[in-house]
Protein backbone atom coordinates (compact mmCIF):
# COMPACT_ATOMS: atom_id res chain seq x y z
CA UNK A 1 0.00 0.00 0.00
CA UNK A 2 1.43 3.16 -0.75
CA UNK A 3 0.59 5.70 2.01
CA UNK A 4 1.40 8.90 0.13
CA UNK A 5 -1.62 7.80 -2.04
CA UNK A 6 -3.55 7.28 1.32
CA UNK A 7 -2.69 10.42 2.55
CA UNK A 8 -3.50 12.73 -0.80
CA UNK A 9 -6.94 11.08 -1.08
CA UNK A 10 -7.51 12.26 2.74
CA UNK A 11 -5.68 15.28 2.90
CA UNK A 12 -7.65 16.56 -0.04
CA UNK A 13 -10.83 15.58 1.39
CA UNK A 14 -10.45 16.71 5.06
CA UNK A 15 -9.00 20.20 2.92
CA UNK A 16 -12.33 20.19 0.85
CA UNK A 17 -14.24 19.65 3.87
CA UNK A 18 -12.51 22.50 6.20
CA UNK A 19 -13.18 25.12 3.74
CA UNK A 20 -16.87 23.94 3.17
CA UNK A 21 -18.05 26.02 5.75
CA UNK A 22 -21.58 25.24 4.31
CA UNK A 23 -20.50 22.02 5.63
CA UNK A 24 -19.25 22.13 8.76
CA UNK A 25 -21.04 24.57 10.48
CA UNK A 26 -24.33 22.71 11.28
CA UNK A 27 -21.95 20.06 12.30
CA UNK A 28 -20.15 22.66 14.60
CA UNK A 29 -23.56 23.70 15.94
CA UNK A 30 -24.96 20.27 16.52
CA UNK A 31 -21.50 19.03 18.61
CA UNK A 32 -22.00 22.50 20.25
CA UNK A 33 -25.70 21.16 21.24
CA UNK A 34 -24.74 18.04 22.61
CA UNK A 35 -21.87 18.74 24.34
CA UNK A 36 -21.64 22.24 26.05
CA UNK A 37 -25.05 23.77 25.60
CA UNK A 38 -27.43 20.78 26.88
CA UNK A 39 -25.03 19.56 29.50
CA UNK A 40 -24.78 22.84 30.63
CA UNK A 41 -28.94 23.86 31.15
CA UNK A 42 -29.42 20.42 32.46
CA UNK A 43 -26.31 20.26 35.05
CA UNK A 44 -28.09 24.21 35.60
CA UNK A 45 -31.41 22.65 36.09
CA UNK A 46 -30.49 20.51 38.45
CA UNK A 47 -28.92 22.46 40.76
CA UNK A 48 -31.57 25.20 40.80
CA UNK A 49 -33.61 22.38 42.87
CA UNK A 50 -31.35 21.74 46.13
CA UNK A 51 -33.42 21.56 49.50
CA UNK A 52 -37.10 20.78 47.43
CA UNK A 53 -39.16 18.20 46.98
CA UNK A 54 -37.10 17.60 43.58
CA UNK A 55 -34.11 16.63 46.21
CA UNK A 56 -35.89 13.95 47.59
CA UNK A 57 -37.16 12.55 43.88
CA UNK A 58 -33.06 12.52 42.93
CA UNK A 59 -32.30 10.87 45.59
CA UNK A 60 -34.94 8.26 45.41
CA UNK A 61 -34.07 7.75 41.78
CA UNK A 62 -30.27 7.13 43.01
CA UNK A 63 -30.91 4.87 45.18
CA UNK A 64 -32.90 2.72 42.85
CA UNK A 65 -30.07 2.48 40.31
CA UNK A 66 -28.00 -0.48 39.49
CA UNK A 67 -25.43 -0.66 42.56
CA UNK A 68 -22.18 -0.56 40.13
CA UNK A 69 -23.96 3.00 39.16
CA UNK A 70 -25.33 4.48 42.79
CA UNK A 71 -21.62 3.17 44.17
CA UNK A 72 -19.59 4.89 41.69
CA UNK A 73 -21.25 7.89 42.30
CA UNK A 74 -19.50 10.36 44.15
CA UNK A 75 -20.77 13.36 46.35
CA UNK A 76 -21.78 14.06 50.12
CA UNK A 77 -25.31 15.34 48.72
CA UNK A 78 -28.11 13.37 46.90
CA UNK A 79 -28.15 16.73 44.40
CA UNK A 80 -23.92 16.08 43.95
CA UNK A 81 -24.43 12.37 43.44
CA UNK A 82 -27.81 13.02 40.66
CA UNK A 83 -25.53 15.69 39.14
CA UNK A 84 -22.29 13.13 38.83
CA UNK A 85 -24.82 10.70 37.67
CA UNK A 86 -26.10 12.47 34.93
CA UNK A 87 -22.36 14.22 34.32
CA UNK A 88 -20.62 10.60 34.06
CA UNK A 89 -23.16 8.55 33.21
CA UNK A 90 -26.31 9.93 31.86
CA UNK A 91 -25.67 12.95 29.51
CA UNK A 92 -22.01 11.61 27.88
CA UNK A 93 -23.40 8.47 26.47
CA UNK A 94 -25.79 11.06 24.20
CA UNK A 95 -22.30 12.78 22.94
CA UNK A 96 -21.52 9.09 20.95
CA UNK A 97 -24.29 10.71 18.52
CA UNK A 98 -22.09 13.39 17.84
CA UNK A 99 -18.95 11.80 16.26
CA UNK A 100 -21.02 8.23 14.50
CA UNK A 101 -23.16 11.73 12.67
CA UNK A 102 -20.71 13.92 11.80
CA UNK A 103 -18.24 10.35 9.61
CA UNK A 104 -21.51 9.52 8.92
CA UNK A 105 -22.70 12.46 7.14
CA UNK A 106 -18.64 12.63 5.48
CA UNK A 107 -19.03 8.63 4.62
CA UNK A 108 -22.21 8.65 2.92
CA UNK A 109 -20.67 11.33 0.33
CA UNK A 110 -17.42 9.91 -0.08
CA UNK A 111 -17.30 7.75 -2.95
CA UNK A 112 -20.77 8.44 -4.64
CA UNK A 113 -19.28 12.22 -4.49
CA UNK A 114 -16.34 11.68 -6.39
CA UNK A 115 -18.73 10.34 -9.27
CA UNK A 116 -21.17 12.97 -8.90
CA UNK A 117 -18.58 15.22 -9.56
CA UNK A 118 -16.80 13.48 -12.10
CA UNK A 119 -13.22 13.87 -9.88
CA UNK A 120 -13.65 9.80 -9.92
CA UNK A 121 -12.68 9.56 -13.38
CA UNK A 122 -8.98 11.33 -12.61
CA UNK A 123 -9.24 9.10 -9.60
CA UNK A 124 -10.47 5.62 -11.60
CA UNK A 125 -7.45 6.41 -14.69
CA UNK A 126 -5.02 7.37 -11.71
CA UNK A 127 -2.50 4.79 -10.26
CA UNK A 128 -4.13 4.45 -6.77
CA UNK A 129 -5.07 1.44 -5.86
CA UNK A 130 -8.48 0.95 -4.66
CA UNK A 131 -7.67 -0.34 -1.22
CA UNK A 132 -5.33 3.07 -1.08
CA UNK A 133 -8.63 5.06 -1.86
CA UNK A 134 -10.66 3.25 0.33
CA UNK A 135 -8.58 3.57 3.73
CA UNK A 136 -7.86 7.05 2.29
CA UNK A 137 -11.80 7.73 2.48
CA UNK A 138 -12.38 5.72 5.24
CA UNK A 139 -9.06 8.29 7.45
CA UNK A 140 -10.95 11.35 5.69
CA UNK A 141 -14.54 10.14 6.89
CA UNK A 142 -13.06 8.92 10.58
CA UNK A 143 -11.48 12.54 10.92
CA UNK A 144 -13.79 14.74 11.09
CA UNK A 145 -15.93 12.87 13.68
CA UNK A 146 -13.04 11.98 16.12
CA UNK A 147 -11.83 14.87 15.98
CA UNK A 148 -15.30 16.76 16.73
CA UNK A 149 -15.54 14.21 19.45
CA UNK A 150 -12.02 14.93 21.20
CA UNK A 151 -12.38 18.72 21.08
CA UNK A 152 -16.47 18.36 22.37
CA UNK A 153 -15.33 15.95 24.93
CA UNK A 154 -12.69 18.63 26.00
CA UNK A 155 -15.30 21.34 25.92
CA UNK A 156 -17.63 19.27 28.18
CA UNK A 157 -15.04 18.09 30.60
CA UNK A 158 -14.89 21.85 31.25
CA UNK A 159 -18.79 22.35 31.50
CA UNK A 160 -19.13 19.75 34.31
CA UNK A 161 -16.21 20.48 35.82
CA UNK A 162 -17.10 24.17 36.57
CA UNK A 163 -20.24 23.44 37.10
CA UNK A 164 -20.57 20.16 39.48
CA UNK A 165 -16.80 19.86 40.42
CA UNK A 166 -16.89 22.37 43.52
CA UNK A 167 -19.42 20.08 44.83
CA UNK A 168 -17.22 17.23 44.77
CA UNK A 169 -14.51 18.87 45.94
CA UNK A 170 -12.70 19.14 42.18
CA UNK A 171 -12.86 18.30 39.09
CA UNK A 172 -13.46 14.68 38.86
CA UNK A 173 -14.36 14.04 34.61
CA UNK A 174 -12.98 12.40 32.79
CA UNK A 175 -13.16 9.34 34.74
CA UNK A 176 -11.23 6.27 33.82
CA UNK A 177 -14.19 4.97 32.13
CA UNK A 178 -14.64 8.01 29.87
CA UNK A 179 -10.67 7.62 28.96
CA UNK A 180 -10.88 4.16 27.51
CA UNK A 181 -14.32 4.90 25.99
CA UNK A 182 -12.95 8.18 23.91
CA UNK A 183 -9.45 6.56 23.23
CA UNK A 184 -10.48 2.40 23.03
CA UNK A 185 -14.23 2.14 22.09
CA UNK A 186 -15.57 4.79 20.19
CA UNK A 187 -12.89 4.51 17.46
CA UNK A 188 -13.47 1.39 16.39
CA UNK A 189 -17.17 1.80 16.34
CA UNK A 190 -17.21 4.80 14.15
CA UNK A 191 -14.96 2.82 11.93
CA UNK A 192 -17.24 0.21 11.73
CA UNK A 193 -19.87 2.66 11.05
CA UNK A 194 -18.02 3.83 8.32
CA UNK A 195 -17.25 0.69 6.88
CA UNK A 196 -20.84 -0.11 6.27
CA UNK A 197 -21.32 3.15 5.23
CA UNK A 198 -18.47 3.72 2.40
CA UNK A 199 -20.27 0.13 1.23
CA UNK A 200 -23.37 2.52 0.45
CA UNK A 201 -21.65 5.32 -1.03
CA UNK A 202 -19.86 2.69 -3.53
CA UNK A 203 -23.38 1.54 -4.41
CA UNK A 204 -25.77 4.34 -4.98
CA UNK A 205 -25.95 6.16 -7.30
CA UNK A 206 -26.82 9.76 -5.56
CA UNK A 207 -25.21 11.47 -2.90
CA UNK A 208 -28.79 11.71 -1.92
CA UNK A 209 -29.34 8.03 -1.81
CA UNK A 210 -26.08 7.38 0.21
CA UNK A 211 -27.31 9.89 2.61
CA UNK A 212 -30.74 8.48 3.82
CA UNK A 213 -29.50 4.58 3.70
CA UNK A 214 -26.67 5.52 5.99
CA UNK A 215 -28.64 7.31 7.94
CA UNK A 216 -30.49 3.75 8.40
CA UNK A 217 -27.39 2.44 9.31
CA UNK A 218 -26.50 5.18 11.73
CA UNK A 219 -29.26 4.90 13.95
CA UNK A 220 -28.45 1.18 14.89
CA UNK A 221 -25.42 1.90 15.57
CA UNK A 222 -26.12 4.78 17.51
CA UNK A 223 -28.21 2.55 19.50
CA UNK A 224 -25.77 0.19 20.22
CA UNK A 225 -22.75 2.66 20.97
CA UNK A 226 -25.12 3.83 23.79
CA UNK A 227 -25.55 1.12 25.88
CA UNK A 228 -21.56 -0.34 25.06
CA UNK A 229 -20.65 3.36 25.84
CA UNK A 230 -22.93 3.35 29.20
CA UNK A 231 -21.41 -0.49 30.09
CA UNK A 232 -17.57 0.61 29.55
CA UNK A 233 -18.47 3.64 31.65
CA UNK A 234 -19.77 2.16 34.64
CA UNK A 235 -17.03 -0.85 34.08
CA UNK A 236 -14.12 0.83 32.68
CA UNK A 237 -12.13 -3.06 33.34
CA UNK A 238 -11.28 -6.26 31.59
CA UNK A 239 -14.97 -6.36 29.60
CA UNK A 240 -14.38 -2.76 28.35
CA UNK A 241 -10.74 -3.79 26.63
CA UNK A 242 -12.33 -6.61 25.17
CA UNK A 243 -15.63 -4.92 23.79
CA UNK A 244 -12.91 -2.61 22.41
CA UNK A 245 -10.35 -4.95 21.18
CA UNK A 246 -13.44 -7.18 19.26
CA UNK A 247 -15.00 -3.83 17.86
CA UNK A 248 -11.36 -3.01 16.46
CA UNK A 249 -11.54 -6.61 14.50
CA UNK A 250 -14.83 -6.09 13.28
CA UNK A 251 -13.82 -2.70 11.85
CA UNK A 252 -10.14 -4.14 10.67
CA UNK A 253 -12.61 -7.49 8.75
CA UNK A 254 -15.05 -4.84 7.71
CA UNK A 255 -12.64 -2.70 6.28
CA UNK A 256 -10.54 -5.35 4.21
CA UNK A 257 -14.01 -6.70 2.88
CA UNK A 258 -15.08 -3.56 2.01
CA UNK A 259 -11.88 -2.32 -0.09
CA UNK A 260 -12.02 -5.83 -2.21
CA UNK A 261 -15.19 -5.12 -2.79
CA UNK A 262 -14.79 -1.48 -4.42
CA UNK A 263 -14.47 -1.43 -8.17
CA UNK A 264 -12.91 1.18 -9.78
CA UNK A 265 -15.60 1.25 -12.54
CA UNK A 266 -17.86 2.86 -9.33
CA UNK A 267 -15.88 5.81 -9.77
CA UNK A 268 -16.97 6.10 -13.44
CA UNK A 269 -20.30 5.73 -12.82
CA UNK A 270 -20.86 2.48 -14.97
CA UNK A 271 -20.75 -0.39 -12.81
CA UNK A 272 -24.53 0.72 -11.79
CA UNK A 273 -25.43 0.47 -14.81
CA UNK A 274 -24.38 -3.17 -15.68
CA UNK B 1 -3.01 -0.32 -39.82
CA UNK B 2 0.34 0.75 -38.87
CA UNK B 3 1.57 -2.66 -38.80
CA UNK B 4 5.59 -1.25 -39.36
CA UNK B 5 5.63 0.98 -36.37
CA UNK B 6 5.99 0.08 -33.16
CA UNK B 7 2.29 0.18 -31.39
CA UNK B 8 1.74 2.11 -27.83
CA UNK B 9 -1.76 0.99 -28.13
CA UNK B 10 -2.97 -2.39 -29.63
CA UNK B 11 -6.83 -3.60 -28.97
CA UNK B 12 -7.02 -6.91 -30.66
CA UNK B 13 -11.40 -7.93 -31.00
CA UNK B 14 -12.27 -6.14 -27.70
CA UNK B 15 -15.93 -6.06 -27.07
CA UNK B 16 -17.69 -4.19 -23.91
CA UNK B 17 -20.97 -3.82 -22.68
CA UNK B 18 -22.73 -2.35 -20.11
CA UNK B 19 -26.20 -4.36 -19.58
CA UNK B 20 -27.89 -4.59 -22.77
CA UNK B 21 -26.11 -1.67 -24.45
CA UNK B 22 -22.74 -2.68 -26.65
CA UNK B 23 -20.46 0.44 -26.06
CA UNK B 24 -17.24 -1.49 -27.56
CA UNK B 25 -17.70 -4.40 -30.10
CA UNK B 26 -15.21 -6.54 -31.85
CA UNK B 27 -12.82 -3.32 -31.49
CA UNK B 28 -9.38 -3.71 -33.33
CA UNK B 29 -7.01 -0.41 -33.73
CA UNK B 30 -3.58 0.04 -33.02
CA UNK B 31 -2.00 3.90 -31.77
CA UNK B 32 1.87 4.14 -32.79
CA UNK B 33 3.94 4.56 -30.52
CA UNK B 34 4.84 9.02 -31.10
CA UNK B 35 1.89 9.30 -32.80
CA UNK B 36 -1.44 11.38 -33.09
CA UNK B 37 -4.01 9.02 -33.54
CA UNK B 38 -7.53 10.39 -34.11
CA UNK B 39 -10.36 8.07 -32.64
CA UNK B 40 -13.01 10.32 -35.23
CA UNK B 41 -16.91 9.37 -34.56
CA UNK B 42 -20.63 10.32 -33.63
CA UNK B 43 -21.25 10.72 -30.21
CA UNK B 44 -21.84 7.38 -28.67
CA UNK B 45 -19.43 5.36 -31.15
CA UNK B 46 -17.34 4.12 -28.30
CA UNK B 47 -14.71 6.91 -28.12
CA UNK B 48 -14.60 7.16 -23.74
CA UNK B 49 -15.25 3.46 -23.66
CA UNK B 50 -11.98 2.68 -25.62
CA UNK B 51 -10.11 5.24 -23.67
CA UNK B 52 -11.24 4.07 -20.49
CA UNK B 53 -10.69 0.45 -21.93
CA UNK B 54 -7.11 1.72 -22.19
CA UNK B 55 -6.00 2.97 -18.85
CA UNK B 56 -7.84 -0.35 -17.26
CA UNK B 57 -10.34 1.87 -15.32
CA UNK B 58 -12.83 -0.60 -17.50
CA UNK B 59 -12.04 -4.20 -17.85
CA UNK B 60 -13.23 -5.33 -21.40
CA UNK B 61 -15.73 -8.18 -21.51
CA UNK B 62 -13.57 -9.94 -24.39
CA UNK B 63 -10.65 -9.40 -26.47
CA UNK B 64 -6.86 -8.49 -26.13
CA UNK B 65 -5.20 -5.12 -24.84
CA UNK B 66 -2.01 -4.12 -24.89
CA UNK B 67 -0.69 -0.41 -23.61
CA UNK B 68 3.15 0.10 -23.93
CA UNK B 69 3.76 -3.80 -23.84
CA UNK B 70 1.36 -4.25 -20.58
CA UNK B 71 -1.70 -5.73 -20.49
CA UNK B 72 -4.65 -3.42 -18.07
CA UNK B 73 -6.27 -5.88 -16.54
CA UNK B 74 -3.01 -7.08 -15.24
CA UNK B 75 -0.78 -4.42 -14.86
CA UNK B 76 -3.66 -1.30 -14.65
CA UNK B 77 -1.24 0.60 -11.70
CA UNK B 78 1.94 0.66 -14.69
CA UNK B 79 -0.02 1.98 -17.42
CA UNK B 80 -1.59 4.32 -15.47
CA UNK B 81 1.54 5.94 -14.17
CA UNK B 82 2.83 6.05 -17.64
CA UNK B 83 -0.56 7.36 -19.47
CA UNK B 84 -1.93 11.39 -19.01
CA UNK B 85 -5.84 11.35 -19.89
CA UNK B 86 -7.59 14.35 -20.24
CA UNK B 87 -11.70 13.75 -19.67
CA UNK B 88 -14.45 15.02 -21.70
CA UNK B 89 -15.63 17.29 -18.63
CA UNK B 90 -12.10 17.77 -16.85
CA UNK B 91 -13.34 17.79 -12.82
CA UNK B 92 -11.69 19.33 -9.93
CA UNK B 93 -12.35 19.98 -6.25
CA UNK B 94 -14.21 23.42 -6.93
CA UNK B 95 -13.19 24.26 -3.11
CA UNK B 96 -9.66 23.93 -3.84
CA UNK B 97 -7.30 26.08 -5.49
CA UNK B 98 -5.91 25.29 -9.06
CA UNK B 99 -2.73 24.33 -6.96
CA UNK B 100 -3.95 22.54 -4.31
CA UNK B 101 -5.86 20.41 -6.99
CA UNK B 102 -2.51 20.27 -8.55
CA UNK B 103 -0.68 19.09 -5.87
CA UNK B 104 -2.83 16.60 -5.13
CA UNK B 105 -2.10 14.83 -8.53
CA UNK B 106 1.28 15.38 -8.24
CA UNK B 107 1.19 13.00 -5.05
CA UNK B 108 -1.11 10.43 -6.58
CA UNK B 109 1.33 10.31 -9.39
CA UNK B 110 4.63 10.70 -7.35
CA UNK B 111 5.87 13.62 -8.87
CA UNK B 112 7.28 16.90 -7.55
CA UNK B 113 5.92 20.10 -7.30
CA UNK B 114 8.02 22.08 -9.63
CA UNK B 115 6.88 19.56 -12.57
CA UNK B 116 3.12 20.73 -11.74
CA UNK B 117 4.26 24.43 -11.76
CA UNK B 118 6.30 24.15 -14.91
CA UNK B 119 3.45 22.51 -16.64
CA UNK B 120 0.92 25.37 -15.29
CA UNK B 121 3.58 28.07 -17.05
CA UNK B 122 3.40 25.67 -20.17
CA UNK B 123 -0.45 25.57 -20.36
CA UNK B 124 -0.58 29.30 -19.23
CA UNK B 125 -2.77 28.64 -15.89
CA UNK B 126 -0.16 29.73 -13.67
CA UNK B 127 -1.57 33.13 -13.55
CA UNK B 128 -4.74 31.46 -11.86
CA UNK B 129 -2.90 28.87 -9.38
CA UNK B 130 -4.30 30.68 -6.33
CA UNK B 131 -8.04 30.65 -7.50
CA UNK B 132 -10.50 28.43 -6.08
CA UNK B 133 -11.22 25.90 -9.12
CA UNK B 134 -14.69 26.58 -8.36
CA UNK B 135 -14.25 29.92 -10.11
CA UNK B 136 -12.33 29.18 -13.27
CA UNK B 137 -13.71 29.58 -16.91
CA UNK B 138 -14.63 26.46 -19.25
CA UNK B 139 -11.06 27.26 -21.30
CA UNK B 140 -8.95 27.61 -17.47
CA UNK B 141 -10.46 24.26 -16.80
CA UNK B 142 -9.62 22.14 -19.74
CA UNK B 143 -5.96 24.42 -19.25
CA UNK B 144 -5.67 22.87 -15.81
CA UNK B 145 -6.34 19.69 -17.04
CA UNK B 146 -3.88 19.14 -19.49
CA UNK B 147 -1.32 20.57 -16.77
CA UNK B 148 -2.59 17.46 -14.99
CA UNK B 149 -2.13 15.32 -17.35
CA UNK B 150 1.09 15.80 -18.23
CA UNK B 151 2.44 16.87 -14.91
CA UNK B 152 4.26 13.04 -14.48
CA UNK B 153 5.36 13.42 -18.15
CA UNK B 154 3.55 10.49 -19.66
CA UNK B 155 4.22 8.39 -22.32
CA UNK B 156 0.47 8.32 -23.51
CA UNK B 157 -2.20 10.99 -23.48
CA UNK B 158 -5.37 9.90 -23.91
CA UNK B 159 -7.31 13.62 -24.84
CA UNK B 160 -11.26 12.92 -24.94
CA UNK B 161 -12.95 15.66 -26.85
CA UNK B 162 -10.46 18.21 -24.86
CA UNK B 163 -12.61 20.90 -26.54
CA UNK B 164 -15.48 20.03 -25.53
CA UNK B 165 -17.11 23.50 -24.21
CA UNK B 166 -14.89 25.67 -25.37
CA UNK B 167 -14.96 28.63 -27.61
CA UNK B 168 -13.09 28.99 -31.01
CA UNK B 169 -10.19 30.79 -29.59
CA UNK B 170 -9.66 28.77 -26.67
CA UNK B 171 -10.25 25.42 -28.96
CA UNK B 172 -7.66 26.69 -31.00
CA UNK B 173 -5.05 27.87 -28.39
CA UNK B 174 -5.68 23.98 -26.54
CA UNK B 175 -5.00 22.36 -30.57
CA UNK B 176 -1.74 24.44 -30.91
CA UNK B 177 -0.75 22.81 -27.30
CA UNK B 178 -1.80 19.40 -28.46
CA UNK B 179 0.07 19.76 -31.46
CA UNK B 180 3.13 21.37 -29.34
CA UNK B 181 2.89 17.83 -26.86
CA UNK B 182 2.90 15.60 -30.38
CA UNK B 183 6.02 17.54 -31.72
CA UNK B 184 8.15 16.63 -28.25
CA UNK B 185 7.49 13.00 -28.76
CA UNK B 186 4.45 11.78 -26.87
CA UNK B 187 1.94 9.37 -28.35
CA UNK B 188 -1.15 11.17 -28.40
CA UNK B 189 -4.41 9.30 -28.84
CA UNK B 190 -7.33 11.95 -29.29
CA UNK B 191 -11.14 11.50 -29.29
CA UNK B 192 -13.35 13.75 -31.33
CA UNK B 193 -16.52 14.16 -33.28
CA UNK B 194 -15.61 17.20 -34.77
CA UNK B 195 -13.52 16.63 -38.13
CA UNK B 196 -11.77 20.18 -38.10
CA UNK B 197 -10.17 19.18 -34.64
CA UNK B 198 -8.65 16.53 -36.50
CA UNK B 199 -7.56 18.51 -39.63
CA UNK B 200 -3.54 18.77 -39.27
CA UNK B 201 -3.06 16.75 -36.09
CA UNK B 202 -3.82 13.43 -36.84
CA UNK B 203 -0.95 11.02 -37.95
CA UNK B 204 -3.72 8.50 -38.44
CA UNK B 205 -7.31 7.84 -37.99
CA UNK B 206 -9.40 5.73 -36.30
CA UNK B 207 -13.07 6.19 -37.76
CA UNK B 208 -15.35 4.87 -35.15
CA UNK B 209 -19.18 4.02 -35.00
CA UNK B 210 -21.58 1.41 -32.88
CA UNK B 211 -18.34 0.32 -31.31
CA UNK B 212 -16.12 -0.39 -34.35
CA UNK B 213 -13.14 0.54 -35.49
CA UNK B 214 -14.55 1.26 -39.58
CA UNK B 215 -11.66 2.36 -40.76
CA UNK B 216 -8.03 3.38 -40.24
CA UNK B 217 -5.26 4.73 -41.67
CA UNK B 218 -3.13 8.25 -42.38
CA UNK B 219 -4.80 10.74 -44.05
CA UNK B 220 -2.69 10.39 -46.77
CA UNK B 221 -3.52 6.94 -46.83
CA UNK B 222 -6.57 7.25 -45.99
CA UNK B 223 -7.56 10.02 -49.04
CA UNK B 224 -5.75 7.78 -51.86
CA UNK B 225 -7.65 5.34 -51.12
CA UNK B 226 -10.92 7.14 -50.54
CA UNK B 227 -10.45 10.45 -53.02
CA UNK B 228 -8.07 8.96 -55.66
CA UNK B 229 -8.94 11.36 -58.13
CA UNK B 230 -7.04 14.66 -57.44
CA UNK B 231 -8.77 18.11 -57.53
CA UNK B 232 -6.97 21.34 -58.73
CA UNK B 233 -8.81 24.77 -58.92
CA UNK B 234 -8.53 27.05 -61.94
CA UNK B 235 -9.14 30.27 -63.23
CA UNK B 236 -7.82 32.59 -65.80
CA UNK B 237 -8.86 36.14 -66.83
CA UNK B 238 -11.33 34.49 -68.86
CA UNK B 239 -13.31 32.31 -67.56
CA UNK B 240 -15.10 31.07 -70.47
CA UNK B 241 -12.16 29.99 -72.15
CA UNK B 242 -12.35 27.21 -69.24
CA UNK B 243 -15.53 26.03 -70.74
CA UNK B 244 -13.16 23.51 -72.59
CA UNK B 245 -11.51 22.02 -69.22
CA UNK B 246 -14.35 18.78 -69.27
CA UNK B 247 -13.27 18.31 -73.17
CA UNK B 248 -9.42 17.89 -72.42
CA UNK B 249 -7.09 14.89 -71.73
CA UNK B 250 -6.88 13.47 -67.84
CA UNK B 251 -9.83 15.71 -66.45
CA UNK B 252 -12.75 13.62 -65.05
CA UNK B 253 -14.83 15.98 -64.18
CA UNK B 254 -15.68 19.82 -63.70
CA UNK B 255 -16.85 21.92 -61.30
CA UNK B 256 -17.85 25.49 -60.87
CA UNK B 257 -18.04 27.43 -57.56
CA UNK B 258 -16.43 31.13 -58.53
CA UNK B 259 -13.44 29.49 -59.58
CA UNK B 260 -13.14 25.93 -61.65
CA UNK B 261 -12.68 22.61 -59.62
CA UNK B 262 -11.56 19.90 -62.22
CA UNK B 263 -11.12 16.46 -61.22
CA UNK B 264 -8.04 14.86 -63.10
CA UNK B 265 -7.72 11.05 -63.45
CA UNK B 266 -3.98 11.14 -62.20
CA UNK B 267 -1.73 14.47 -60.46
CA UNK B 268 0.56 14.06 -63.20
CA UNK B 269 -1.70 15.29 -65.79
CA UNK B 270 -1.58 18.92 -64.29
CA UNK B 271 1.95 19.81 -66.35
CA UNK B 272 0.41 19.08 -69.31
CA UNK B 273 -2.79 20.10 -68.64
CA UNK B 274 -1.52 23.67 -67.98
CA UNK B 275 0.73 23.39 -71.04
CA UNK B 276 -2.28 22.76 -73.35
CA UNK B 277 -4.48 25.79 -71.95
CA UNK B 278 -1.48 28.25 -72.08
CA UNK B 279 -1.07 26.80 -76.05
CA UNK B 280 -4.54 27.56 -76.54
CA UNK B 281 -4.36 31.02 -75.65
CA UNK B 282 -5.81 30.71 -71.86
CA UNK B 283 -4.09 33.61 -69.67
CA UNK B 284 -4.16 31.19 -66.61
CA UNK B 285 -4.58 33.49 -63.33
CA UNK B 286 -4.37 30.60 -60.70
CA UNK B 287 -3.91 26.70 -60.34
CA UNK B 288 -3.51 25.57 -57.03
CA UNK B 289 -4.04 21.20 -56.24
CA UNK B 290 -6.20 21.27 -53.55
CA UNK B 291 -5.74 19.26 -49.98
CA UNK B 292 -9.02 17.73 -49.29
CA UNK B 293 -10.04 18.54 -45.93
CA UNK B 294 -11.23 15.71 -43.77
CA UNK B 295 -14.96 16.31 -43.95
CA UNK B 296 -14.29 15.44 -47.23
CA UNK B 297 -12.46 12.44 -46.26
CA UNK B 298 -14.64 11.70 -43.34
CA UNK B 299 -17.85 11.77 -46.01
CA UNK B 300 -16.05 10.05 -48.73
CA UNK B 301 -15.33 7.21 -45.85
CA UNK B 302 -18.81 7.03 -44.71
CA UNK B 303 -20.29 6.46 -48.37
CA UNK B 304 -17.35 3.88 -49.27
CA UNK B 305 -18.64 1.75 -45.98
CA UNK B 306 -21.65 -0.10 -45.87
CA UNK B 307 -22.21 0.70 -42.19
CA UNK B 308 -22.96 4.40 -41.89
CA UNK B 309 -21.02 6.18 -38.92
CA UNK B 310 -24.11 8.34 -38.16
Amino acid sequence: MNWNHVRAIAGADLRRLFKSKDYWIPLLIMASLFFVIIPLIMLAVIGQFENTAFADQVSSVVGNLPAQVSDAARGDTPLARASYIAAVFLLAPIAIIVPVTISAAVGSNAIVGERERGTGEFLAHSPVTMRELYVGKLIASLVPGYLALLIGFAAYALVVNLMVGPDLGGWFFPTVGWVVLILWVIPPFIAVSLTIILRISARVRSAASAQQASSLVTLPIIMLSYAVSVSVVVSPGRSAFLIGASSWLVAILLSVRGAKKLRRERLLGVASET
Amino acid sequence: MTSQMESAIQFGSVSKSFGTVRAVEDLNFEAPVGAVTVLLGPNGAGKTTTVRLTTGALVADRGDIEVLGLHPKINGDEIRRRVGIVPPKPAFYDQLTGWENLQFAARIFGSDERSALDAAERFEIDHALLQEVGGYSTGMRTRLALTRSVLHDPEILLLDEPTAGLDPESSRNVLELIRELAGRGRTIVLCTHLLHEAEGIADQIVLMSNGHARISGSPEALTGRYLADPVVLFDAEDRGALNSLPDRHGVVSVSWNGAVHATLSDHDMLPDLIADLVRDGVRLTRVEPITPSLEELYFAMQRSDPEDPS
